[in-house]
């Protein structure tokens, strides 16, 4: 049993020497988490949107679901992903299993329900307090969405924010459609997974520090935003 | 419209309240009015808290849909604009408030910024054209939603007690745009519950009290000679309620 003390001395080293396996996984979860928050943005805040404009029947069971979703197990969403993906499945011809396309896939299926639902909260509760001033001027309800994304911005920053810290932290849904390929599909928290289990300490002390601070980075700059628009804008 | 062109006023439209009313949960909110607004006027919708003073204003200009009866316009539907008590600004700063209306009514981009500036300096805005509107104060605020009435050229204004929290020159400030609008042209509606100010400002008064409709006559008789007790106990400051 390797001694801790030792783990978390050489987690660090590989932190500040910069190892380029790290450095590697680092930069595909980045880049595989960002590129979902960013699709799952795109779709999810003009239907969050409106979503809190339109009435319709069915909408209440929508906002449930959707409501629902956003506890979506990471590893259900997997499957389905991979049960798309699979060589038999109906999407099985992209050939996209085991890439970081698919992870990107699954990702977004976990984190636009949160964007969604969270939008649809909070551009609500922007349009109570615009409604008769926005239908006074006559503004139609399809010209309201991008109306009220852009005054509600910094409560949205916040939300796309939760939104990347969930697809940062999980592990389930990129470790089944990913298969924590060594340098292909590898991120932080299949990694840590692996290397805690093979006993390789120090690399998944070591990714571990850096997903941790990633997530204190992420909570900081949400509350930053938050509090500076409380500031400027009143 | 930079400076005082007159719209259109000999075209200004009529509007006819036909039988509303308002129900809202069994509860007769307003009994069925009717009344007519006609001609370039400055009415004056008066009447204590809760006569239905706010809730008349937001159904003539079609915020509400009446449970009963029906609001007409003759001959078309004019432009319309409403300024509340609390104004409703967006957040973003006083000049993106005023551009953001030209684009709904479809004004050319390249000549939004410069009729929103004009639109500033004239309610005496013109620095904190880059400042949040929210963080303006309170009639700083009212003055930017003015201005941003001004720029859809309304031939109909309505103003739901744009003065009730304000101090006394920025009261003035609102009376004097009020007329500025007037003069432009454009009918006024306006909701109050201060006698002076409709003794100001008032050419006809419309008296509310408890959901109905007391009276309506030229702002002369309402003060000189009410035709209603409680228009006279109003006049008086006691309480008709």
């Amino acid at each position: 049993m390797p001694d801790d003390a030792n783990a978390f001395q050489t987690a660090l080293a590989l932190i500040l020497g910069r190892d380029p396996d790290l450095i590697g996984i680092v930069a595909l979860s980045l880049k595989v988490s960002l590129s979902a928050v960013m699709i799952a943005a795109l779709i999810a805040l003009p239907l969050g949107a409106a979503l809190a404009l339109w009435r319709f029947p069915g909408r209440g069971g929508l906002v449930v679901v959707l409501n629902a979703l956003m506890g979506l197990p990471p590893v259900v969403a997997g499957l389905a992903v991979y049960l798309l993906l699979s060589r038999a499945g109906p999407l099985g011809e992209l050939g996209l299993l085991f890439t970081p396309g698919a992870m990107v896939i699954a990702q977004v299926i976990l984190v636009l329900p949160i964007i969604a639902a969270l939008t649809r909260q909070q551009v609500e509760e922007l349009h109570v307090d615009y409604r008769e001033q926005l239908t006074s001027m006559g503004v139609s309800r399809a010209r309201r969405i991008p109306t009220l994304l852009w005054d509600a911005r910094f409560g949205l920053a916040t939300v796309m924010l939760a939104g990347f810290g969930r697809a940062s932290a999980e592990v389930g849904a990129v470790m089944i459609v990913g298969g924590n390929i060594d340098g292909v599909t590898r991120v932080m928290t299949t990694a840590i997974v692996l290397e805690t289990s093979k006993g390789d300490l120090p690399l998944a002390l070591g990714l571990g520090m850096v997903l941790l601070g990633l997530v204190a980075l992420v909570n900081a700059a949400a509350h930053l935003v938050g509090e500076s628009a409380r500031r400027r804008l009143g | 419209m930079n400076e005082m062109t007159r719209l259109d006023a000999t075209a200004t439209p009529l509007l006819a309240l036909e039988g509303v009313g308002f129900h809202h949960r069994g509860q007769s909110l307003l009994h069925p009015v009717d009344l007519r607004l006609e001609g370039c006027r400055r009415t004056l919708i008066m009447g204590p808290n809760g006569a239905g003073k706010s809730l008349l204003m937001r159904l003539a200009h079609g915020l509400l849909a009446p449970t009963v009866g029906r609001v007409r316009w003759e001959g078309r539907l004019p432009r319309q604009a409403m300024v509340f008590q609390r104004p409703v600004l967006l957040r973003r700063s006083a000049l993106a408030n005023l551009t953001y209306v030209l684009a709904i009514h479809g004004t050319p981009r390249r000549q939004r910024k410069s009729l929103a500036r004009q639109a500033l300096e004239r309610f005496g805005l013109a620095a904190l054209e880059t400042r949040p509107a929210r963080v303006l104060s309170g009639g700083e605020q009212q003055r930017l939603s003015l201005a941003r009435a001004w720029l859809v050229e309304p031939e109909v204004l309505f103003l739901d007690e744009p003065t009730s929290a304000l101090d006394p020159a920025a009261i003035k400030a609102v009376e004097d745009a009020v007329n500025d609008f007037h003069r432009r042209g454009t009918r006024i509606v306006m909701t109050s519950h201060d006698l002076n100010q409709a003794r100001r400002l008032a050419d006809d008064i419309v008296l509310l009290f408890d959901g109905r409709l007391i009276e309506h006559c030229p702002a002369e008789t309402f003060f000189t000679a009410p035709a209603s007790a409680e228009a006279r106990a109003f006049i008086r400051g006691e309480r008709i309620w």
